[in-house]
């Protein structure tokens, strides 16, 4: 684990929508000028026809994608977290989720560890406004495998889907083609003490974490929630009954993110104590990702002190 | 379709929106009586489409409305032309309705292909459907109605700049030009300027019909754009409609965009609109 190689997710992104290209003669990408940061430059070069550049115009890309899905297509649109969600939410909500179009929304450079681009373009709210319109599937990845087999995996999926990655290099741990099945969590250990259900970046935190816990005694169970919703209830119910208490961890807000699903789910079938890692209702700033996961309390530190924090509270 | 014949639906047409309107207390007759004409044309002569509905229509052409709140009017030409049974229209804005107040596809009313309602969002639906009848080597065309005060939504104008950019020549894009909007006129909310100068150097060809409520009007109109089309560039047809057209209160003002006629209001307009078809 120590030489493992580090990779970004959406180069994962890039590969996965590359095979689409070659396999599914339906699945067409559309981009607003980010083609290079997105990865998908080599969609464009093999399959120029079934590649969409519509320029600085967002609003105008989602409801070309939502229209292309009229004729059999499978629109995949490519652009910052920021300007895939927020920027749109109106395009999206009516043009596509409403509309119940087969779009998947495909999007890089989510969360903090964007960096040094700062808070106009860190978005930590998307999970939240994309999990809110009925309909919608949403799932963030941890790892530059795991994003190739959701990229290939959604496209087989009716309906809209959110995808989202990041920018920064990362560990690429999960298997190389470990089928992606979207509603389904992977545990990745098993433990006794207290669960941690992780998304994203987040995940390498907490298996990080889970190691410095063990040499405390502590038996952590890493749950990689790879989709948010539809959540896997099964996996978090049948972990939790075993453990009792829980933290979550994601890159997003406290308000509106997968802790929230979560504790949701648990005041409903299982009530236990809960800590959550997460921005707590505050924009980010410029800096380097590792810094600012730090500084904003995302990092493995931070999830070993909540797990030490929820088990006083058993 | 003979012009004396589509008068007729016409007229029937009219009758079906008012009464739509005056049964449920709601919805936007003003607008609605102004297209008629237009929607008659492309629904009973122009438009070659399948009443057997499928949501991709391959080798049809199709219609996008994206001002969606004149759904009276779409609802109406889509009943008559034989999408769904008219009796239908009578539960227009109810509970359970397939006729929601603005478009909708989650009830999979035959006809209607995007939700629209919240503006401006239309014709770029309609330039990717577009896009994927180019992709399915398909010639029909793609039809987008907005209106005029619509053209007051940003992502309008990122659409028109990239249809002209990327030669999507299978359009026909037609701006109710009723010159009103919720608060009062287009000119005094906030003024489009010379529609026909910002179109035509945003690179599109530009049919303009003089008079949208005049039956023959229309269809020269829409004749002429349809020749346009298949030649590199998108095609705009301004269409200068009243709105209200057809019942003499509600015209020449803004004040029918969203209001529905009383018991009283409804007799007055229907003396005035022939039941050619029958009611529903």
């Amino acid at each position: 684990m120590d030489n493992i190689e580090l990779k970004d997710t959406r180069s994962g992104f890039g590969a996965g929508l590359l095979e689409l290209g070659k396999t599914n003669p339906n699945v067409v990408a559309l981009c607003a000028d980010l083609t290079g940061s997105l990865k998908m430059d080599a969609f464009q070069k093999q399959f120029p026809k079934r590649f969409f550049q519509v320029g600085i115009a967002e609003a105008n890309m989602m409801g070309i994608a939502a229209g292309l899905t009229i004729g059999g297509k499978i629109p995949f649109t490519g652009t910052f977290a920021n300007f895939s969600t927020g920027r749109v939410f109106d395009q999206i909500r009516q043009s596509i989720a409403y509309s119940g179009k087969n779009v998947k929304i495909c999007a890089s450079h989510a969360g903090i560890t964007l960096g040094e681009d700062g808070a106009t373009h860190q978005i930590l709210e998307d999970i939240g406004l994309m999990k809110m319109l009925p309909g919608m599937t949403v799932i963030n990845t941890c790892d530059y495998n795991q994003t190739k087999q959701a990229t290939i995996a959604i496209a087989n999926h009716e309906g809209p889907v959110y995808l989202r990655f990041g920018r920064p290099k990362v560990p690429n741990f999960t298997p190389k083609n470990q089928p992606f099945i979207i509603g389904k969590g992977i545990k990745l250990n098993n433990g006794n003490d207290v669960s941690i259900f992780a998304t994203g970046h987040l995940v390498w935190e907490a298996l990080e974490a889970a190691k410095k816990l063990k040499e405390k005694n502590i038996s952590a169970e890493i749950i990689n929630i790879t989709t948010i919703k539809p959540l896997d209830k099964k996996i978090i119910l049948d972990s939790v009954n075993k453990t009792k208490c829980v933290v979550t961890a994601e890159e997003h807000q406290k308000l509106g993110g997968l802790g929230a699903s979560i504790s949701q789910l648990l005041s409903e079938e299982l009530p236990c104590p809960i800590e959550m890692i997460a921005v707590n209702d505050k924009f980010g700033e410029s800096g380097k990702p590792n810094l600012l996961m730090k500084k904003y309390k995302l990092d493995s530190n931070n999830i070993i002190k909540a797990c030490e924090k929820v088990l006083l509270r058993k | 379709m003979k012009i004396p014949e589509l008068e007729k639906i016409s007229s029937q047409v009219r009758r079906d929106i008012v009464r739509m309107v005056h049964a449920v207390q709601s919805g936007h007759p003003g607008g609605s009586l102004g297209c008629v004409e237009y929607l008659v044309a492309l629904f009973f002569d122009k438009m070659t489409h399948n009443r057997e509905f499928n949501m991709d229509g391959e080798n049809e052409d199709l219609f996008f409305l994206s001002n969606g709140h004149i759904s009276p009017v779409l609802y109406s030409v889509l009943a008559r032309s034989g999408y769904f049974n008219i009796d239908e229209l009578k539960t227009f804005r109810n509970i359970d309705s397939r006729l929601q107040g603005h478009p909708a596809t989650k009830e999979k009313l035959p006809g209607i292909r995007i939700a629209s309602g919240s503006l401006g969002q239309g014709l770029s639906v309609a330039i990717g459907a577009c896009e994927a009848k180019k992709l399915n080597q398909d010639t029909k065309l793609v039809h987008c109605m907005c209106g005029d005060g619509e053209l007051q939504e940003g992502q309008i104008w990122e659409a028109l700049m990239y249809a002209s950019a990327k030669k999507i020549d299978n359009l026909i894009m037609t701006v109710d030009l009723n010159k009103q909007q919720i608060c009062g006129s287009t000119e005094e909310i906030l003024s489009l300027g010379d529609l026909n100068k910002k179109i035509t150097s945003f690179g599109w060809k530009l049919v303009e019909i003089k008079n949208g409520n005049d039956m023959k009007s229309v269809l020269n109109g829409l004749n002429s754009a349809i020749e346009l089309t298949k030649k590199e560039n998108p095609v705009c047809i301004l269409l200068n409609t009243e709105m209200g057209y057809g019942v003499d209160f509600m015209m020449g003002s803004h004040e029918w965009h969203g209001i529905a006629p009383n018991d009283e209001q409804l007799k007055l307009a229907l003396e005035q609109l022939d039941e050619t078809l029958g009611d529903y």
